[in-house]
């Protein structure tokens, strides 16, 4: 009986649902991990790389994480065919805004205006909704640094630190535990994005070929976004070992104490 | 025929513009309000064919309107005069294009006191002063002679004050009245209308400061 209420999205199950929107976001649930952490001085977006085979040409550097226009960069998860359709999007309502009022378009007006196309492949006829999430970051002269998430069926948020992809409820509570309000850094953030990675990727041991990092910060009055090469989220990745093995060496000390 | 005149000082701007409206050879009117207001802290001083002005001064005016409705920010003066250009330009090349011209002063935080300039052909300057129309034949030379950036708001008034003088002692065409306005942070005041009859009242100044 529910299979009536599956083949197109416009139409509601009796339940209330609408079971396409529902089925796109569990497609994005396996898809590959993307993370963003808002930081007093920044933002940075992490995402997990799928495609590591060797044979793979590398064309592109960055696999999903997206330059928009001169201040705003996004991540996605999901369908990449599908993303690649909606960044086009995103850069194409960037450029209309800058050339209709000479200025960048402020964060939320970006991400809202591509929810209202991702809301109206829920509504109207013969469509599939967008299997895709995605993490936006920015700066704007109103509201400052800004990190949002979107996903398929149009909705959209402001967060400190969120998470999409593979795992992500559990990256979330993760974040939710090392979020310092009010005192993180763009240091202390990558530190965390690469330790909130290596607990939710299932993978022993994290190599920069499986992540990508980029980072967006204002300096002399102008946003600078960066995707960090190779060798610097290797150092990162070496950081957070040496730390762990440090706190595992003083929890066997204790551990020896008592016994 | 018509006049418009601004000047943009540090924190100010004041914008000010004739009242007279024409047909053919004859004055029809002279209590035209050729100022309008944009947002709090924007004013559009228009002129041109007329029907053209009102129209595209309202048409602006509610746009830039509904974009703080829908954002619950402003435009900055810089962007309210990119977007005004652009869609000038846009009607320029259709065809119904608007016949005006206009100067856009406002005040932002960020930005301070902005005068822009935008003709017909939808040409967009960032001026510290701008006239439009016979009248700033004479008046740009009165403003290169005696403009400072830090004028007070009294004398930013004398200085106009010159220029409409010279307007009525010069120019054949009749502007007998001018209406004038300050845009600042505590946004936009009217100042006292510039008419024949107050400069009467008033001693000349001296011959050259």
């Amino acid at each position: 009986m529910a299979r009536r209420y599956d083949t197109r999205t416009t139409i509601f199950s009796p339940e209330g649902r609408l079971y396409q929107v529902e089925y796109a976001m569990e497609a994005i649930s396996h898809a590959g991990t993307c993370l963003g952490i808002l930081a007093n001085d920044g933002i940075l977006l992490a995402a997990e790389k799928k495609n590591t085979n060797k044979l793979l040409d590398e064309v592109f550097f960055s696999e999903k994480i997206y330059k928009l226009n001169d201040d705003m960069v996004c991540s996605v998860a999901g369908i990449t065919s599908d993303a690649n359709v909606l960044t086009n999007e995103l850069r194409l309502i960037a450029q209309r805004y800058l050339l209709q009022y000479g200025e960048s378009i402020p964060c939320e007006q970006l991400v809202s205006w591509l929810c209202d196309v991702k809301q109206a492949y829920t509504q109207y006829g013969g469509k599939r909704p967008f299997g895709v999430s995605i993490i936006y970051m920015g700066w704007d002269k109103h509201y400052g640094f800004q990190l949002y998430q979107s996903d398929p069926s149009g909705n959209y948020g402001g967060w400190k630190a969120t998470c999409i992809g593979n795992n992500s409820a559990a990256a979330v509570s993760n974040l939710k535990q090392d979020y310092k309000e009010g005192e993180m850094t763009l240091e202390s953030a990558q530190q965390l994005a690469i330790k909130v990675l290596s607990k939710t990727l299932d993978m022993t041991k994290l190599t920069s070929e499986k992540v990508e990092i980029a980072t967006l910060k204002r300096v002399d009055g102008k946003t600078i976004t960066r995707i960090l090469p190779a060798q610097e989220v290797e150092a990162l990745i070496a950081e957070y070992e040496k730390q762990e093995a440090f706190l595992e060496a003083q929890k066997k000390e204790k551990q020896e104490k008592k016994s | 025929m018509e006049c418009l005149i601004g000047v943009a000082f540090k924190d100010f701007v004041v914008l000010a513009s004739d009242k007279t409206n024409a047909y053919s050879l004859f004055v029809v009117k002279d209590d035209e309000e050729k100022l309008f207001k944009i947002s709090d802290k924007l004013v559009m001083a228009i002129a041109g064919e007329s029907g053209d002005t009102v129209q595209f001064a309202e048409f602006i005016s509610k746009n830039i309107q509904l974009y703080k409705m829908r954002n619950g920010y402003s435009l900055s003066p810089k962007a309210a005069a990119v977007y005004t250009r652009r869609n000038l330009a846009d009607y320029l090349r259709s065809r119904t294009p608007y016949n005006v011209n206009m100067l856009i002063g406002g005040y932002s935080e960020d930005e301070g006191a902005k005068l822009f300039f935008i003709d017909y052909l939808a040409s967009l300057m960032d001026l510290p002063y701008a006239c439009h129309g016979y009248g700033g034949l004479i008046t740009v030379s009165i403003l290169d002679r005696y403009y400072r950036e830090n004028m007070t708001q009294a004398e930013a008034y004398e200085l106009i004050k010159m220029c409409v003088r010279e307007i009525h002692k010069r120019l054949v065409i009749n502007l007998a009245n001018f209406k004038v306005q300050v845009i600042s942070k505590d946004g936009i005041k009217d100042l006292p209308d510039i008419t024949i009859q107050s400069l009467a009242s008033e001693p000349l100044p001296p011959k050259s400061p």
